[in-house]
């Protein structure tokens, strides 16, 4: 069966003197139903893939494939019809809404563009109330919601056009750290009931591990460690793994500190893939 | 030793009620967590320390410093404590350094202002703070500029510049928030290591609960203004005494009694 | 009038009252409704026929003619009234054409970028190499001294700041989240442009527009006083300082008219002031997330 995602070979590279290769190469794959957690800290190419998954930022080199097909890069034109089934959720719950306009009618753009793939229509109350939100609060405006909420009514929104494929671009790093798991858990459940995949990105793993089926861990611009979730969280092979989830600190009270990595220590390119 | 005590502290700022009778003390050599969501008003409490609250704040309480009240001085008084014996370090290096300035002029500056030295000793001592905070080639640094440092290095010319003039408080807010979490492990053992070479009282503000866990000694909790917890730091996090603390920790993949699995988040959901 | 207008009107409404509480604001609404009254108001206020050369020539102010007469009669309050019928309708148009022509110009720039970015871009760099009344005066005197050709020859040279304000503007916009999302979602070029750029842009663009209605009076006062604007008889402004300095020891053909000037550009500079500083912090705020992608 085919994934509905394939990246194969990504390459992306930024203009500039010298130029930037945010992405040296990556494979990875996102079936339907599946949940896929992008991890790596700032600078390694992880929300690139996102863009270049999504088109908006061409590649270099390498294909991304979604059901079968070629993501055309966004240009001018409207975006064609069956791209929509990929949908995404940004970082910024305070960007990524329209700030003048009504909280229903953007869920409802949102239903729009699934009923113009011939699906059927949906009111964004329904959407609201799946997503945890009373029904009342599409009459309301983004900045009468806290971040959490908003993160919420985005998703609402991304939803509602019922994408094949959902993609987190660091979806819950800007929210208060109590409502995390459970906005990372909130998207898992509803992408996966849907029967669409999702690529959540994140920096932080001990919440991804939580709602990932598989994980891949990339540093600059590649992919050095992939596998089932709980094994890669409990038996890390790649020294860059190792090193991530021993810089952690767990919030048990206990006085650990972290582990900091070796000064300028670089670590080895090299995959582990299981 | 208590080097900073805040008694009842107060702040208005418009209509908002934003501290409603805060309490804390800052004991010299050990370090105070201030943990809270946004809005609970712990970088308010640190900047109200600092003297940096907004012109149109109105504050109540006391902060005592020594046989001092803080908010009784005058803000020529505020000013020669502020840098000299109460230092700050803010969130985010990118903007808390002048991106105009050499880090060598950045330093020197501050150390000659408060300290009154000359050329070559504020020099001497810039690099020996350099090296105190683990910046490479430090003699070579004066000479650069924020921008051609990394975000974690940044951070400890920050830190190196609050520590300049030998402050006795310290008030750190989000210090590592802004940085990758293999760089934070780093920052946080710097920050640990001088505030007890050094004796300070460090008020550390952070939302982050496993920052706080391994650095913090002592722990207070703040929500709406208040704090509601206020405690030792394995207390707080084993056996804490207050609901709302509990449910934040609750809401934690890694705390004790935190999220563990995906149905236990789907539980607290329903919640 | 769509959806997205109405809360954006309801918001300006909110907002502007406190904004006019500052009293340079207050002052400047009070004095320009004056003038816009007088203006209106037109011949129902006028003592006299500002054209009829009826009284006795240069007459100092008196209880008959409270700004004194001119060198050819005529009532000069009458004239100054008067020429508020001209100036500011005048001036309000040169910057309504200014803004919608360079924000047209400024939002396919920002919008489709490449090579209509570059030309619209050049173009606005090519006026702007000049300075601004040396073109306008040369522009004026090659199409001819007259009240229309002033008005063209100012907006030949005004429209390139509202073009590169709002090419700036939408440039950041376009990155915005919710301008993706909206793409993604499959929004058309248009669709995108009126529904999550434009209402973002207008807000500081007429913030600027407003700031900029004293720098138009300005303009268009200074082509008359030079002959390259109103013609004789017609009372305006410019042109009455003009025949002023030919009379100078009757100073009040000079003073009253000059006045008027002063009076109508400082009224809206303080008004846009008031207005930019109530809008700006929240527009800075909205405008502001949207730039640091």
């Amino acid at each position: 069966m085919t994934p509905l995602l394939e990246v194969t070979g990504l390459e992306v590279v930024y203009r500039g003197r010298p130029p930037v290769r945010a992405v040296d190469g990556i494979d990875l794959t996102v079936g339907a139903g599946e949940v896929l957690g992008l991890v790596g800290e700032s600078g390694c190419g992880k929300s690139t893939v996102a863009r270049a998954v999504c088109g908006l930022v061409p590649p270099a080199a390498g294909t991304v494939t979604f059901e079968g097909s070629p993501v055309a890069p966004l240009g001018l034109r409207r975006r064609p019809v069956e791209l929509t089934r990929i949908q995404m959720v940004f970082q910024d719950p305070y960007g990524s809404l329209h700030p003048r306009r009504p909280v229903g009618a953007q869920i409802a753009d949102g239903g729009r563009t699934a009923v113009r793939r011939g699906a059927e229509a949906s009111e964004p109350g329904w959407w609201l109330e799946r997503v945890g939100l009373d029904r009342g609060a599409a009459r309301r405006y983004p900045h009468e919601f806290s971040g959490g909420k908003r993160q919420r009514i985005a998703i609402a929104r991304a939803l509602a056009a019922r994408p094949d494929l959902l993609i987190g671009d660091e979806p819950i790093s800007a929210l208060d750290a109590s409502t995390q798991a459970i906005v990372a858990a909130l998207m898992r459940d509803l992408a996966v009931e849907s029967g669409a995949g999702l690529l959540f990105i994140s920096h932080d793993l001990t919440v991804v591990r939580l709602i990932a089926d598989r994980l891949a861990v990339m540093y600059r611009g590649r992919i050095v460690e992939s596998g089932p979730a709980d094994t890669i969280w409990e038996d890390p092979q790649h020294p860059y793994t190792r090193a991530l989830l021993a810089a952690v600190p767990l919030p048990d009270g206990s006085g650990t500190m972290p582990e900091p990595p070796v000064d300028g220590v670089e670590f080895p390119l090299e995959a582990v893939l299981r | 030793m208590t080097a900073l005590r805040i008694s009842g502290l107060r702040l208005r700022i418009g209509e908002a009620e934003i501290l409603r009778g805060v309490d804390l003390d800052l004991e010299a050599g050990r370090i105070q967590g201030l943990a809270g969501e946004s809005g609970s008003g712990k970088t308010m409490t640190g900047l109200a320390v600092m003297g940096l609250l907004p012109t149109r704040a109105r504050v109540g309480g006391t902060i005592t410093f020594g046989d001092r009240d803080l908010l009784a001085l005058t803000p020529r008084q505020r000013n020669d404590l502020r840098g000299t014996d109460i230092a700050m370090v803010f969130q985010d290096p990118s903007t808390s350094l002048h991106p105009m300035l050499s880090v060598g002029a950045q330093l020197t500056d501050h150390l000659r202002h408060h300290l009154r030295l000359d050329k070559a000793s504020a020099r001497a001592r810039a690099v020996e703070l350099l090296e105190r905070v683990r910046i490479p080639d430090p003699a070579g640094a004066l000479r650069r500029f924020p921008h051609q440092f990394s975000g974690g290095q940044r951070q400890r010319v920050a830190i190196a510049i609050a520590l300049a003039c030998s402050p006795s408080v310290l008030i750190a807010d989000e210090p590592t928030t802004a940085l990758d979490v293999t760089v934070q492990a780093g920052v946080l053992h710097l920050l640990r290591d001088l505030a007890r070479e050094m004796g300070l009282a460090v008020l550390l503000v952070t939302h982050d609960l496993g920052v706080m866990s391994a650095v913090a000694d002592q722990v207070a909790v703040m929500r709406d203004g208040e704090v509601v917890e206020n405690g030792e730091r394995h207390q707080v996090f084993t056996a804490p005494a207050h609901p709302y603390t509990a449910s934040l920790l609750a809401s934690l993949p890694g705390a004790a009694g935190g999220v563990r699995t995906l149905d236990d988040v789907r539980a607290l959901e329903e919640s | 009038m769509s959806a997205i207008e109405a809360p954006l009107r309801a918001r300006f409404r909110r907002r502007i009252p406190q904004a006019w509480r500052t009293p340079l604001g207050i002052t400047g609404a009070a004095v320009a409704l004056v003038w816009i009254l007088i203006a209106v108001l037109g011949p129902a206020l006028w003592p006299f026929d500002p054209l009829a050369q009826d009284s006795p020539r240069l007459e100092a102010p008196s209880a008959a003619h409270w700004f004194g007469t001119d060198e050819l009669g005529r009532d000069v309050f009458t004239r100054v009234l008067a020429g508020a019928q001209v100036t500011m309708p005048l001036a309000l148009l040169l910057v309504g054409l200014s803004v919608v022509i360079g924000g047209v110009l400024g939002l396919a720039a920002g919008f489709f970028g490449r090579w209509v970015d570059e030309t619209v871009m050049r173009l606005t760099d090519l006026v702007m190499a000049f300075p601004t009344v040396i073109l306008a005066m040369v522009v004026a005197a090659a199409l001819g001294a007259s009240l229309f050709n002033a008005v063209l020859a100012a907006l030949v040279v005004s429209w390139p700041a509202y073009a590169r304000v709002t090419r700036g503007l939408v440039v950041g916009i376009r990155q915005a989240d919710y301008v993706l999302a909206d793409r993604l979602l499959g929004f058309s070029p248009l669709r995108s442009l009126g529904t999550d750029i434009v209402p973002m842009v207008t807000g500081p663009v007429l913030i600027l527009a407003s700031l900029d209605i004293g720098t138009a009076t300005l303009l268009l006062s200074g082509l008359s006083f030079l002959g390259l604007g109103a013609k004789p008889p017609t009372a305006e402004w410019g042109s009455m300082v003009a025949t002023a300095i030919q009379n100078f020891d009757s100073w009040w053909l000079g003073v009253f008219p000059g006045l008027a000037i002063l009076t109508v550009v400082m009224a809206f500079n303080f008004l846009g002031d008031a207005l930019r500083d109530a809008l700006d912090p929240r527009t800075a705020g909205v405008l502001g997330k949207a730039e640091t992608r």
